[in-house]
Parts: C-alpha cells; sequence; structure tokens
C-alpha cells in the first residue's frame, strides 16, 4: 500500500526535527501487550477451528498441522503463557497501587477504573460524533481503552476460567454442578467469539485504523509519541502535566527507525492475522 | 511310489517326444494312425495301466499348439492335469461322448453335474445360476487342472478366493460392464483382506465365508446368510463372543423381534471395506452411522466438546458413541447393565477422565442449550452470553462507524478541504 506509506513519511515529516517525544506506556507495558496480543492471535487461530469445526477452512487447518490435536496443544499452550502474562500484570498493579503507593493507579484521572467523567465523556462524545456538541478532552486512558481494557480482563478470567474448567474438568468438579461443566464450553466459546469479533473489529479500527491514528498507533510498541500527537488525543492529561511541572520527567527520546519499521511490520502482521481470522469467523456462519 | 510315478511320467514324455518328431511333417501326418498304434504300444510297455486312457488323448492333445477348428486351443497339460484332483480319472469319464478314436469334430459339453449333483442344484438356486454366464470353471478355473480346495493352487483355496471372485467382482472385471458393485478392492484393504493376503490367515473370512460357495443368495433373499437378520449369525460364525453379547443387547434384540431398521454388524462395520475399530478411521467414521438413526442424539453430540474436538479427525481418543454406551451390547439408559446408567457412569466417564467423581457425571454429554426445559441453566448462560455478545457488538460498531465518518469529516475539513464541492 504505497499510499499508507506516503501518508505515513508525510505525518513524520510533519513533525519539526526538533520535537519532543513524550513516553506513554512502560517497556514492561509494552512486552506485556506484545505478549498478549500474540497468545490473543494464537488462541483465536486455534480456537476458532474448535469454535467452527464443521467449517471448510477448520477441516483444512486441521489437516495441515496433523489434526485437532496439534491444535488443542497450542491453544493450550497459547493459554499457559497469556495466563501467566495476566498474573504478572496484575502483580504489577498490585505492587504499584498497594506496596509503591504510588498515586492515581486505582482511583483518579490517571486510573483504569471507570469513572463519572467517562460516563460523560461517552455522551458527550457520541453528541460529537452526530455533530450535538463539542468533542470531549480525554484524560490519561479515554472511556473507550478502558473498556478494551475491562473488556480483556474480564475475558481473560471468564474464558480463562471456563477453560481451565474444562482442560481440569474432573478437578473442578469437586467444587462446581456437573451442569458448570456444560456451560464451561457455551461460556468460553461466546465470550472468545465476542473478544475475537471485538478485537478485530472494535479495538483495531478504535485504536489504529480510525484516521487519527491511521494506519496504525505506534504508541503501544515504541512507547513514546510526539507532543502534537499527545496534545492532540489527551490534552487533559498533557494540560495536568504542564501544569503540576511534570512534563518535563516524562520526555523520552525518538524511537530508532528500524524499531518503528520492525514495529510496523508486527503490528500489520497481526492485524492481517486479525482481519483474516474475522473474515473465516463471519463466513463460518455461511458455509 | 513318488519314483516310479515320475518314471513313468518322464517315460510318457519321451514317447511323446519321440512321436511329436514324426508328426511335425505333414507327410506323416497321414499316418498317424499306425504311428499312435506304435506310441500306444510303447506307452503299454512303459506305463502303468491306470493312465492308458489319458495317454491315448494326449497323444494328439499334449501338444501345447494343438488348436480346434475355430482356433481355441484344445490342448491339455498332461502333467498338471495328472496331478489335479480329476487327474486319476479317465478324459471319457468326463468327455463322456467320445468312445472311440477318431472322434467327432464336435464333441459335447461336460456336464460336471452329473457327478455334483448337490453342487450343481445349489448353484442352480443361486445368483450364479446361468451356466452360460457362470460355468463351473469360472471359479474352480481351467477344467483340466482342477485341485481341491484344500490344495494352494486351488482357485478356491481360501487365500485365493478373493482374487477368483474379484475376477468378475472388482473394478475392472465384469463388475463395471454389469454395474455390480466393486467389492474387490473394500475387500483387501479391509481387516479381513490384509488377514487374508498380508498375513495369510486361512481362518481370515474370505468371500464364501460369508456368501457360501454354490448357492450364493442375493441379500434381500431371506434365507441368504447376508440377509439383514441373519448377519449377526453369519459373522458370529467366526465372532461368536461379540455376536452372543450383540444378541443380549437392544439393537440384537430388535433385530430378533423383526425390526430390521435397527443395525446388525454390517451397519456399522460395513460389509466389505470393515476397518480394525481401533483405528482413527473407523473411529472417525462411525458417528454418523450411529446418528443416521439417532439423529436428536448426533446432533446435540456435535454441540459438546466431544465432537469439535474428536469427530472431524486428528484427536480420535475423544468420545465417539459407543465408548460411552458401548458397542456391541448396548442397553437403553434405564437398564442397570447399560454403561451410561447412573450408577455405572463414574465409572465409564474414569475411562478417560480419570478421578471423575460423581459431580463430574453430571456433565451432560447430550445438552441441547435450546431447550429451556430440558436445560434450564445451560438455556440462559447461553441467552445471557447471547445478549452480551449482541449488546456490546451492536454498540460499539454503530459507535465505531459514526466515529469513523466524524473523524474522517473533521480531517478533511482541516484540511482545506470542502467536502467535495469542488467536483
Amino acid at each position: 500500500m504505497p499510499e499508507l506509506e506516503q501518508t505515513a513519511v508525510s505525518a513524520e515529516a510533519e513533525v519539526p526535527s526538533e520535537g519532543r517525544y513524550y513516553r506513554r506506556f512502560t517497556s514492561k507495558q509494552r512486552y506485556l501487550h506484545a505478549v498478549l496480543f500474540s497468545t490473543f492471535l494464537g488462541l483465536a487461530a486455534t480456537g476458532l477451528p474448535l469454535r467452527f469445526s464443521e467449517s471448510i477452512w477448520a477441516r483444512g487447518a486441521a489437516r495441515a498441522v496433523g489434526g485437532f490435536g496439534a491444535i488443542l496443544f497450542f491453544h493450550k499452550f497459547c493459554a499457559l503463557v497469556l495466563t501467566i502474562a495476566f498474573l504478572i500484570h496484575v502483580k504489577e498493579v498490585f505492587a504499584r497501587g498497594l506496596y509503591h503507593r504510588e498515586k492515581g493507579v486505582f482511583w483518579g484521572a490517571t486510573s483504569m477504573v471507570a469513572n463519572w467523567k467517562d460516563l460523560k465523556d461517552m455522551l458527550g462524545h457520541l453528541r460529537w460524533f452526530v455533530g450535538l456538541g463539542p468533542k470531549p478532552k480525554f484524560d490519561r486512558y479515554a472511556y473507550w481503552e478502558k473498556f478494551d481494557y475491562w473488556a480483556v480482563f474480564w475475558g481473560m478470567i471468564v474464558i480463562g476460567f471456563s477453560g481451565y474448567a474444562m482442560w481440569f474438568a474432573p478437578f473442578f468438579a469437586r467444587f462446581l454442578p456437573g451442569w458448570a461443566l456444560n456451560a464451561a464450553l457455551v461460556i468460553h466459546s461466546e465470550e472468545g467469539l465476542l473478544a475475537i469479533l471485538f478485537i478485530f473489529s472494535i479495538h483495531f479500527v478504535n485504536t489504529h485504523l480510525r484516521p487519527d491514528s491511521f494506519p496504525m498507533d505506534m504508541v503501544i510498541f515504541t512507547g513514546v509519541e510526539s507532543e502534537k500527537e499527545f496534545q492532540h488525543k489527551r490534552p487533559l492529561e498533557y494540560a495536568r502535566l504542564a501544569r503540576e511541572g511534570k512534563l518535563e520527567e516524562r520526555v523520552g527520546s525518538a524511537p530508532a527507525s528500524w524499531f518503528v519499521n520492525f514495529s510496523r511490520i508486527i503490528g500489520f502482521t497481526a492485524i492481517a492475522i486479525g482481519l483474516t481470522l474475522l473474515v473465516l469467523t463471519l463466513s463460518a456462519y455461511f458455509y | 511310489m513318488r519314483s516310479s510315478a515320475r518314471f513313468n511320467a518322464s517315460c510318457e514324455e519321451v514317447l511323446l517326444r519321440l512321436f511329436r518328431s514324426f508328426t511335425a511333417s505333414s507327410e506323416v501326418v497321414r499316418h498317424r494312425g499306425a504311428f499312435i498304434s506304435f506310441v500306444v504300444a510303447l506307452a503299454l510297455f512303459a506305463a502303468p495301466h491306470s493312465l492308458h486312457a489319458q495317454s491315448d488323448c494326449l497323444a494328439c492333445h499334449g501338444d501345447k499348439s494343438m488348436q480346434d477348428a475355430a482356433g481355441h486351443s484344445i490342448a491339455v497339460d498332461g502333467s498338471t492335469f495328472s496331478a489335479s484332483i480329476h487327474g486319476s480319472m479317465k478324459c471319457n469319464n468326463c468327455h463322456a461322448d467320445i468312445k472311440e478314436y477318431p472322434h467327432p469334430e464336435h464333441i459335447a459339453r461336460v456336464e460336471c453335474k452329473s457327478c455334483h449333483a448337490d453342487e450343481a442344484s445349489s448353484l442352480a438356486g443361486s445368483v450364479h445360476s446361468s451356466s452360460k454366464d457362470h460355468p463351473c470353471s469360472s471359479c474352480h478355473g481351467d477344467a483340466h487342472s482342477i485341485f481341491p480346495k484344500s490344495d494352494s493352487r486351488s482357485a478356491v483355496y481360501p487365500l485365493n478366493i478373493p482374487k477368483t471372485c474379484g475376477n468378475c467382482h472388482g473394478t475392472d472385471g465384469m463388475a463395471r460392464k454389469h454395474g455390480l458393485p466393486s467389492v474387490y478392492p473394500n475387500y483387501m484393504d479391509s481387516i479381513h483382506g490384509f488377514a487374508l493376503s498380508k498375513e495369510g490367515l486361512l481362518v481370515a473370512a474370505n468371500c464364501q465365508s460369508c456368501h457360501g460357495s454354490h448357492k450364493i443368495l442375493s441379500r434381500k433373499d431371506p434365507q441368504s446368510p447376508t440377509f439383514k437378520a441373519n448377519i449377526p449369525k453369519t459373522c458370529g460364525t467366526c465372532h461368536a463372543k461379540i455376536d452372543a453379547d450383540y444378541e443380549r443387547g437392544s439393537h440384537g434384540h430388535a433385530v430378533a423381534s423383526g425390526n430390521l431398521k435397527a443395525p446388525v454388524c454390517t451397519d456399522c462395520h460395513t460389509a466389505h471395506a470393515i476397518l480394525q475399530p481401533t483405528e482413527s478411521e473407523f473411529r472417525m467414521q462411525s458417528t454418523p452411522i450411529c446418528g443416521s438413526c439417532h439423529k436428536d442424539k448426533l446432533s446435540t453430540y456435535h454441540d459438546t466438546f466431544h465432537s469439535q474436538l474428536g469427530s472431524l479427525g486428528g484427536y480420535v481418543e475423544t468420545a465417539r458413541c459407543w465408548d460411552c454406551h458401548g458397542a456391541h451390547e448396548i442397553y437403553p439408559t434405564a437398564d442397570p447393565r447399560s454403561p451410561v446408567a447412573k450408577a455405572n457412569l463414574v465409572a465409564t466417564c474414569g475411562k478417560c477422565h480419570a478421578g471423575a467423581n460423581l459431580s463430574f457425571v453430571q456433565y451432560q454429554p447430550h445438552a441441547n442449550a435450546h431447550d429451556r426445559k430440558l436445560n434450564p441453566a445451560l438455556f440462559y448462560v447461553r441467552l445471557f452470553m447471547n445478549l452480551l455478545l449482541i449488546s456490546v457488538l451492536t454498540f460499539f460498531v454503530i459507535h465505531t462507524i459514526l466515529w469513523l465518518i466524524r473523524s474522517r469529516f473533521d480531517q478533511v475539513r482541516r484540511n482545506g478541504s470542502n467536502g467535495g464541492n469542488n467536483a
């Protein structure tokens, strides 16, 4: 897509060479996101053939890798890795909020926890969509980003729990009624389907493909964003940091161009796989 | 005994060669009678008396190139014939209308039934009744080299039977011509075919073990061993215990009471392409077979993880119908003998799920999430999950589409365009 590359180049060209970059994500958070999206792609790619085991492409995929046993093995492997990543993340959050007494982890403008402003932002955003009001100003995490976060958080608990219940069914049956094992498959597959449809359509568009970020928001890979982008996307956070004189603390260095290119390749590959899986999922309802 | 027979045979051969060298020139042929007398005189001297009549005929018919007016070979290999089951008989025991030499050019057709009357009458009532299409020799081979069925040279020796029947019932034989099912390749790839062709097991079922030999009847004939109701007994000839198990079970009872919709051995195992039941291919093909009658059970099975993982290849260990219900000795769930009777569930599920307990076996392998009365909990779980999925996606799809339009609108306006008014 030469068009897209040109856009990207010209966007970079707009930034003055002395333009400053601000850190948004720590390297640990970026690594966790990388683990999250690669295992999620793995889980989706191996879960979908099981969910739609009657479809032509599921059979083809199963044949290609030596049967559904191989698919299930890979599914479980990804699940284990993702579980570990999830536990590391939860430990991180609690370590920051409880052990290090970091402010704004559990509540406040910088927290992932939803508040009244998020509801107002959402309604304001919807009004702005149809031209009935000004565009709301967002803080560190906008309401749809919080939704993404909690959807994944809840999804991992629900899908993970129901998945492990099936994996270790006799063990879970010690404290769950038998019908819960029936329910586990329904919950696991429906919630998994929701996650797949949501991430591969809504998250991709909201975060990467919408005009403000098109074709890809690189901040989750590089950890930094330009001053211009920061001001445009999260004016409240920028203003607060400026007011408190903390902007300097957040200044980072411009990412190396090889790293940006490398991240682009990874990111576009992930999006391509995701969109392919999305098409396959939707096609399974017709074939 | 043997060495003297061999000596006689070799004497005979010498004489025949001698005779042929005389008869080779056409001039000599005119004097054939005289030479025959000469040879016969010599043969009388050398060979045992039981061979007299044969050697008379073989003097001419022993010539491998001998043909009748129509160009058919009328040669007889004397040594093979004498070793065959009819080797001790005189030629005119069968070719009864030949009394003297020279004999008429056209001689009567040999009637095997004059001796083999029982076989002939069986054959007459069978699917092979037309003697024109199915002469005895079509199965027993060349009339002058028929061996007992226990002899490995016989066309009806157990290990040779499939090939013999396959001459007609194979893909390239009469099967294609007459639209008969081509069963030979199926049989050869089956567990019976393997036992026979690879291991040389004489007890392995061959064609006639199930179909009989002379009195082969259509499977639609109630007398036939392959008539549906008779199949358990037919297979039970070898598989006696499985037959007994089957007869005790529901399917056996149903068939015995005249319900021919119930499955017999061949419905699950097929008739010719029978696979080893532990083979993945068999495990893959059999669930739909049960499902062809138990349709509702198949559809609810399809909703489960057992099916999702196991029905389509590769992961063959997951439970198939008979892993839980039993294969031959199938009973209704209410019957305490059934492996899926309540009291047996822990043991049955525990075959695969080590540590299965009473709570675990409440799992319903045929639950129907669409049936509110049967599985209310599952019904509402599914309803909730569906509503969640639909509402989240609906909201965000609308949200995203509006957002995209609005962002693009802003972007275009910001960049100084006038929204397409230039066009």
